[in-house]
This record gives structure tokens, sequence and C-alpha cells, in this order.
């Protein structure tokens, strides 16, 4: 039977650079995925394109492609990725200029865009699902308002021969069901196969995290070879079942257990997973192992795709401002605790104007509180105080980690190795668009 | 006995949600996950972590259950104050869990 080798260059946006190339060279594959956009990235993306018309997709891009444009093109290996984020043209002439300074004549990128619809949800009565509020309650602090396009674009475009597709916001699993869709000849509406390439999606999207990234436990599950853990390959059948695997060779393990923490991983209801091409199902899913780091998914199956479309808004929150310090030895829980209580004091003294503050000892409680912590009795060789604060303006986010600062001289013996952040606040809130409001474009560049 | 003894979790977040895989490192005891880790049990041991409601979904051709936990990471990972925005350790939390000895 036939199978379309697929795999996946990242899973996420600053992802390990080399196990892309490993895959380009020894994967034998069809199609090299690079999944880069996390909810939050767009909306920075967009803040940067606003600085300038020309930046706002994925900084990566072109040390990305530099390394796997060659080996992809010894092997026919067509890639896709969503590293557009909010400018995919401007990262397509990027990338065709860095191919044409390769010595790469005839590269075909194609990039997709129109999932930026800021412009018709500025003002929009739509309602915002977290809060009820319509769109247009948000007013200036709307930044970013990115529909989630599906699997059809992107098969499109390599019908059209793209060897590079490049997208904005499609949906994590779209950007491997394009390519499998493409392939297979399948049609947008075989709700089954696509449920089935959407589990394959959903287990190739986080890359290192189903071959044994993000799973060791030492002394419960231990991995080998984290150091050079190799990224995934399925291997996808025509009904849609996927075998994972890896190159030979490389770090890392695909075990049952990796794939089945995978196949569950962000998602809510199990059996409806819902992506822009589909209604997923993925509670009667089964896992075999058929050999070393080789296992089977399948049993997945879908129904009509939902007929709206979820729209991520960036929303400007103002700032979190920060600053950490340490201390160690006899006693250094009872003077990390009278540093905190210093900031807290000082903060409430000089007028600080943070909506929200959150005050924690990292080595006690910071991570879970109290409770969890099963705090006292515990004395550990060392703490690192940390405060953290939202505030309107950086100016006094900025407050809050000097006030750390300042222990050096005026706090508790023996507190070094200060430091303070400040970051820029950009919520992420979602609504749904109907589906005809949403108009994929594609544009064909050449190298 | 820790509930690290008969299983393994993985935890993800979408806004302002935590979901927690736990799965049975063998199969068969799956039916114990199922009895002792109910939701209310889980939304119990987060306390005051977790705000809003938990809810358990059962994956038997997984040996798995799905927990969802809402208002659970501090408005979400882009705006939280917390360490961990993520709630990404929050897995080992759960994993902490006492069960009884079979």
């Amino acid at each position: 039977m036939r199978t379309v080798r697929i795999g996946a260059g990242a899973g996420y946006s600053g992802d390990r650079i080399e196990p892309a190339v490993e895959l380009a060279e020894k994967g034998a594959l069809d199609y090299l995925v690079f999944e880069c956009l996390a909810e939050r990235t767009i909306a920075l993306a967009q803040q940067a394109r606003r600085a300038d018309p020309e930046a706002g997709f994925d900084p990566l891009l072109g040390e990305r492609l530099r390394v796997v444009l060659a080996p992809c093109r010894h092997s026919g290996t067509r890639i896709v990725t969503n590293m557009g984020a909010a400018n995919p043209l401007a990262a397509a002439r990027h990338a065709a200029d860095l191919a044409r300074r390769l010595g790469f004549a005839g590269l075909r990128i194609a990039a997709i865009a129109g999932d930026d619809v800021v412009d018709a949800m500025a003002g929009s009565d739509c309602r915002i699902e977290e809060t009820g509020a319509p769109v247009s309650a948000l007013a200036e602090a709307l930044v970013s308002a990115n529909a989630y396009i599906g699997a059809a674009p992107i098969a499109e475009a390599l019908a059209a021969g793209a060897d590079l597709v490049i997208t904005g916001r499609a949906a994590d699993p779209s950007l491997f069901v394009g390519p499998l869709a493409h392939a297979f000849g399948w049609s947008f509406d075989d709700w089954h196969r696509l449920g089935q390439a959407t589990l394959a999606g959903h287990l190739l999207e986080c890359a290192g995290q189903v071959t044994g990234g993000y799973f060791a436990d030492p002394g419960y599950k231990d991995v080998a070879g984290l150091a050079r853990l190799g990224f995934p390959i399925g291997e996808v059948s025509e009904d849609g079942s996927i075998v994972v695997t890896k190159v030979a060779g490389s770090g890392g393990q695909v075990t049952p257990a990796t794939c089945k923490e995978q196949i569950l991983y962000e998602l809510h209801d199990p059996a409806r997973y819902l992506t822009p091409d589909v209604s997923a199902d993925f509670s009667q899913v089964r896992v075999t192992q058929l050999g070393p780091d080789r296992v089977r998914v399948d049993g997945a199956t879908g129904r009509a795709r939902p007929e709206q479309l979820k729209v991520s808004l960036g929303v400007a929150e103002g700032f979190v401002g920060e600053g950490q310090i340490s201390y160690a030895g006899p006693g250094a829980r009872a003077r990390g605790e009278l540093a905190l209580a210093i900031v807290r004091k000082r903060l409430a003294l000089t007028g600080a104007a943070a909506s929200e503050l959150r005050f924690d000892l990292i080595g006690i409680d910071a991570l879970h509180g109290a409770a969890l912590s099963a705090i006292g009795g515990h004395e550990p060789y060392e703490v690192r105080v940390r405060v953290a604060g939202r505030a309107a303006s950086r100016a006094e986010a900025a407050r809050i980690g000097r006030e750390v600062e300042t222990l050096y001289t005026n706090g508790p013996a023996g507190g070094g190795g200060v430091t303070t952040a400040i970051r820029e606040v950009l919520g992420v809130l979602s609504t749904y668009l109907p589906r005809a409001r949403v108009r994929p474009t594609m544009h064909m560049l050449e190298s | 006995m820790k509930l690290r003894q008969i299983a393994h979790a993985r935890t993800g977040d979408k806004g302002d949600t935590s979901s927690i895989a736990l799965i049975a490192f063998d199969p068969a005891d799956y039916p114990r996950l199922v009895r002792e880790v109910t939701a209310a049990r889980v939304k119990a041991h987060f306390g005051g972590l977790v705000a809003g409601d938990v809810t358990r979904y059962e994956v038997p051709s997984l040996g798995a259950l799905n927990f969802v936990m809402r208002q659970a990471l501090g408005g979400g990972v882009t705006r939280s104050l917390a360490l961990d925005t993520h709630g990404k350790s929050l897995s080992s939390a759960l994993l902490d869990l006492d069960i009884p000895d079979e």
C-alpha cells in the first residue's frame, strides 16, 4: 500500500534547528512541516509588522530554510510552514531572495494569506468567547485578529506546484492534513479520512513531543538521547492511519506511551476536536507497537466541519514587571520571606500602581502554592524570591523590579543574583466568524 | 501509594484552561484510575489553583482519562503572573495524588 512520508521539523517557533536537517537528509520525506505559531506569537508578529511592513514573519524562517533547502531539493521534499505568521507575503519574498542567493533558481513559493481579519473584526458585534462582550468593546486594545484557516488552501498551493508553502494562522494539524489530502486526492468532505489525518497532524505537530521529548521522568519513564532528540516521521496510508517513527540512530523513542500522551495533548473532549477541516473524533483511537520506534495509531474518525471559524484576538493588556533575588545557607527561607514582606510594603508605601501582585519563593511554593507544596519543615539550602505585578505602563511595571533590586543594599543579608524584567502583555481572546467571511488567498512566487 | 506508581501524565493549555491526560502504564490499571481519580477528587487536589470546573473524559481504548480544568491558569498563558504560565508542571502535581494500595 502506498504511504506518504511526512516529517515535523519544528514544534514551536524557537525549536531546535538540526533535527529538521537530519529529517531532510535521512528521512526520505515527501513533506517536511514546520509548525511555529503559538496563540500569542501572531499578536507579537502583528506588532512587529506595524513597526516595519516587511516584518511580522517568524525571525528564524531564514535560518531554518538555509539549512534544509538543499537536502529538500535533493530528495524532492516539499516544505509547509506557518512561519508566515502576520505577514506570509513578506515571508515568501524573503524566502525567494534567500533561495536565489543560495543558488536555487525556480523554487516555487506559495504564500497563503487571508487569515488576517482585523479589519472585519474592529467594531464588530461578534461576542468574545471568554467574556461575552462584543469585540467592538476592545476598541484600540485590539492588536490582531486572525481566523484559523484549514488544509484546503495548502492542498491547492501544492496542486499548483509549490515547493514551499508559507501560511499565517493555519490550524496546526491542517499543515499536515493539507499535504496528505493533496497527495491522496481526498475530498474535503471525506470526514472520516480528514479525522484520521487530523490525528496524524496532531501527533506530529509538536515535533519532539511524540519522540520522547516532554516525557522523561527518571526511574519511571527513562528516555535516552534527549540532547539529540530525533523529530518524528509519519508514514501515512491512504486510509489516513499513521505509523509514527523517526530517523534510525537519532535520540529519543517512539513508544505507545509517548504516542498516547501526544494524542491527548491539549484536547478537551476527545470525541470532538474541532479544526477548520473537520470535527475529529479521537475517542476510539488505538495504539500498536510494530517494532522499535514504530507505532501504528488508527481508529480516529470525523464528522462535518464546524460552520464557524475560530478567530484569535490579540489584545494589549498593559505590562508585567518582575524582579528576582536569591538567598542561601542557614536561614535562607526566613530571609526570603523577609524580602517578600519588605517589597510588599515598599510597593504600598511608594504608591506603585500595580493592579495585581504575586509574591513567590522559588524552591518553596512558587509553582503550586502552599497546600500542594506541603509547606512546613522544608528548609531548602537556597531560595529565590520572585515578585511580579501588572501595570498599565512600562514605567509603572519597572518599579516592581526596582523594589526587588534595592534589596541589595536595603534588604536582608546576603541577597544576590538580582534579575528584573518587563514584558508587554498581549492577551489572547477568541471569537468566531462564519466561514464565508474568511477568504484565503494564494500568491505564487518563484526564486 | 502515589498515582505516579501506575500512571503517567501530560499537561496542555488553551487560554485559561488546563488539560491533563492521565494514562495507565498498564491498561489493566485503567479501571483503578476510573474509580480513584474522579473529577471531584482532582478539583479538591488542586484546591485554589483551579477556580473553575473540572470535567473528566474517559478514553478506554488508550487506558486514559482526560481532565479539563477551567480558570486554572491565572487568566491564561499570555497574561498570567505565575512562574509557570502554561501550567506545564501541573501534571506532576496530579501524579502526587494518594491512591489505595491494591
